[in-house]
């Protein structure tokens, strides 16, 4: 069953002075419930503007959103502040990347958790701490009887995560969306935290978004995956079929370029040349096409459709020039 | 480690390292007494062949950039011996020193916070030449500034911009061009690629291949990615807590990991492949990092390894050994390590997350 449908996302922020950008530019996809859908792509893609548009938590003065983003059959970005208020923090969730900033460090953990619950579900103070020491422990930190009343600063990067990953959850989310939420840590605390996150989801049939510039990350955990470039949807297709068979250039550029500790001793890197500030309009030709080895006039000739690459629907390329081989392992 | 302190250098070493320590004070009260230290280093001993790369992986506060900044007294140790090219660096005056910086230069991880924004990035290239009174003048050294711009892959005419008008991978770039212009024997370059993005942290990997090879430098590479060090280093550390666990050549190390940190680390990097993800080795390992202020006693690993055994691991601190039918370059600090290997030895704890919450106390938040 289809839980989020986002369709045709396009977030513009305009400033005084400087001309309008386009961040997240026609962008659609949908998430089923109890499924991890990876959103993937490198600073700028527009993962990140993405994931706020879809809580609506943009400034409605500088970005201009259009498009929809239908949860359960209501359009979120044409409910009212109060509506959207309503679902925040109890059908809809967010995980940030950085557990400090998203903490207020004056108040216990124990606030923090009772607040969420006292908000949306009519638990009293005594019941709503009792939950609050029962999801610090389901999220795996030890002692939470004591946690419960201590406060940000007293823990590690990779518990305060998890305590944010608690707040996510306390009114039992139907979907979370979960921006970079293991960057900031080191790869052991991040091998616990992911799978305390996809340990949960599985169990309670959240569904969830994970945002992530991590190929790594996402071939752990996505059922799906949507690859982005310059504000589009480049390549989706299930995880299996992404890694075993990329198509777009830029995801297959992107799987050479990236070191691998399973690597053979001397394997050589293929840079993809240049950066994202190198790309052409979406409207002009395919955005990556400077960076591109294999680009032609074809490739500039105007608007590239996210099935150009035809081939099965389940597996879809904005490319003209696909790859088709299968990738050796 | 500390049962090397004294011994002579390997001849072919550019750098050597014995038994480093760098602690810092803790202080308390009002008469700010002291009352413990922190031991970011604490007795690390490594070597580093000419014109070869040594990485040095770990966990944040393990110490490894407090090493790296040591090597170069950018960090008084308080203890132990650097060696560059058999000269004594902890021993040179300040202005010895400052004349010894030019063959020591380091790549920091944000190369923008080491530019000066005010600054063009021909000006402040060709500064450290006028500093050190590079003969040639300045019409020289704005010719070998220009020069290494654009052996560094950078456009003509990035030399009159602002650091801020390059991109993160062309910044980084700037930044090995600066640690470069002195000519330098070693760079210590720390976090080198952690704050580019996937598609550029290629190039400069690349870049710093190439650098070595034409220019014949050695590299101490300081980064916690594991796939990032296993691809530039020809020797690999491993650092815990103050302390290498596990050093050997790149390849074995990576292949057969001996030390059941070196284990966890390797089997929690994420791999592009889901097929190779589902099939991996799982280690996963409970906690935190202990603070460094209190170490644990014994085996400082013992807290988080799933292979700690009653006895030995609590109060003997394990020295870096060769296990027989490996090669002898390839050292671990563990005492079961044998027995960990042959899977004598069960872990003791599994990976269900579920049991994370049961899992010991950890020492400190």
């Amino acid at each position: 069953m289809t839980l989020l449908e986002v369709e045709d996302l396009r977030v513009t922020f305009s400033r005084k002075g400087s001309p309008d950008f386009t961040a997240v530019d026609g962008v659609s996809f949908d998430v089923d419930a109890g499924e991890v859908v990876g959103l993937v792509g490198e600073s700028g893609c527009g993962k990140s503007v993405t994931s706020l548009a879809v809580m609506g938590l943009l400034p409605r003065r500088s970005a201009r959103v259009s498009g929809s983003v239908r949860f359960d059959g209501t359009d979120l970005l044409r409910a009212s502040p109060a509506q959207l208020a309503r679902r925040r923090g109890k059908d809809l969730a967010m995980v940030f990347q950085d557990p400090m900033t998203s903490l207020n460090p004056v108040l216990t953990l124990g606030r923090q958790l009772t607040e969420v619950l006292r908000t949306h579900t009519d638990l009293d103070r005594a019941a709503a701490k009792k939950e609050a020491v029962e999801l610090l422990g389901r999220v795996g930190i030890p002692d939470p009887r004591r946690r419960v009343g201590e406060y940000p600063h007293q823990l590690s990067g990779g518990m305060r995560q998890r305590v944010l990953i608690a707040i996510a959850l306390a009114c039992s989310p139907r979907l979370i969306i979960a921006d970079e939420p293991t960057t900031a840590l080191d790869v052991t605390i991040q091998a616990q935290v992911l799978d305390v996150l996809t340990g949960l989801v599985r169990e309670s049939g959240t569904a969830m978004v994970l945002i992530t510039h991590d190929l790594g990350v996402v071939a752990g955990t996505c059922d799906r995956v949507n690859v982005l470039y310059a504000g589009k949807v480049v390549e989706r297709a299930r995880r299996e079929e992404l890694f075993a068979r990329p198509r777009h250039r830029y995801t297959t550029g992107l799987l050479a370029a990236v070191p691998r500790v399973d690597a053979p001793e001397g394997t050589a890197l293929q840079p993809v040349p240049g950066s994202v500030q190198d790309r052409l309009p979406w409207d002009v030709g395919c955005a990556f096409a400077p960076r591109c080895a294999v680009a032609d006039e074809a490739c500039r000739a105007g608007l590239i459709g996210l099935d150009a690459a035809g081939g099965p629907a389940a597996h879809s390329a904005r490319c003209v020039h696909p790859a088709e081989l299968e990738v050796a392992r | 480690m500390t049962n090397e302190v004294g011994e002579a250098a390997a001849p072919e070493a550019l750098l050597s390292v014995r038994d480093l320590q760098v602690h810092y004070p803790l202080r308390s009260g009002i008469l700010q007494r002291r009352v413990g230290a922190v031991k970011a280093v604490d007795g690390v001993s490594l070597d580093v062949a000419r014109g070869t790369t040594y990485g040095l992986v770990g966990e944040s506060g393990c110490g490894k950039s407090t090493l790296g900044r040591a090597v170069l007294r950018l960090e008084e140790p308080t203890a132990g011996s650097v060696h560059l090219d058999g000269r004594d660096v902890l021993a040179l005056g300040a202005e010895e020193l400052r004349r010894e910086r030019k063959r020591m230069q380091m790549v920091f991880q944000d190369p923008l916070a080491s530019l000066d924004p005010r600054q063009t990035v021909e000006s402040a290239l060709t500064e450290p030449l006028a500093v050190h009174r590079v003969p040639g003048g300045p019409s020289a050294w704005r010719t070998r500034v220009r020069g290494l711009l654009e052996r560094v892959g950078l456009p003509a005419g990035a030399g009159a911009k602002y650091p801020h008008e390059f991109s993160g991978g062309q910044r980084q770039r700037v930044g090995i061009a600066r640690a470069l212009v002195l000519d330098p024997a070693l760079l210590v370059a720390d976090e080198p690629v952690s704050a580019l993005d996937v598609s550029v942290q290629a190039q400069v990997l690349v870049l710093l291949e190439e650098l070595q090879r034409d220019l014949g430098l050695t590299y101490l590479v300081i980064a916690h990615d594991l796939a990032v060090v296993k691809h530039v280093s020809t020797t690999v550390g491993v650092m815990y807590l103050g302390g290498l666990v596990e050093e050997g050549p790149s390849g074995e190390l990576y292949d057969r990991p001996l030390h059941p940190y070196t284990r966890a680390l390797l089997s929690a990097a994420p791999v592009p492949d889901p097929v190779a993800e589902a099939a991996r080795e799982r280690v996963r390992l409970v906690g935190d990092l202990p603070s460094p202020a209190d170490p644990p006693t014994g085996c400082r690993f013992r807290t988080r390894c799933p292979w700690v055994q009653e006895t030995r691991c609590h109060d003997e601190r394990p020295q870096l050994r060769v296990l027989p039918g490996h090669s002898p370059r390839h050292r671990v600090a563990c005492h079961f390590a044998e027995d960990v290997e042959a899977g004598r030895l069960v872990p003791h704890r599994g990976a269900d997350p579920a049991q994370l919450a049961q899992g010991p106390a950890v020492a400190g938040p």
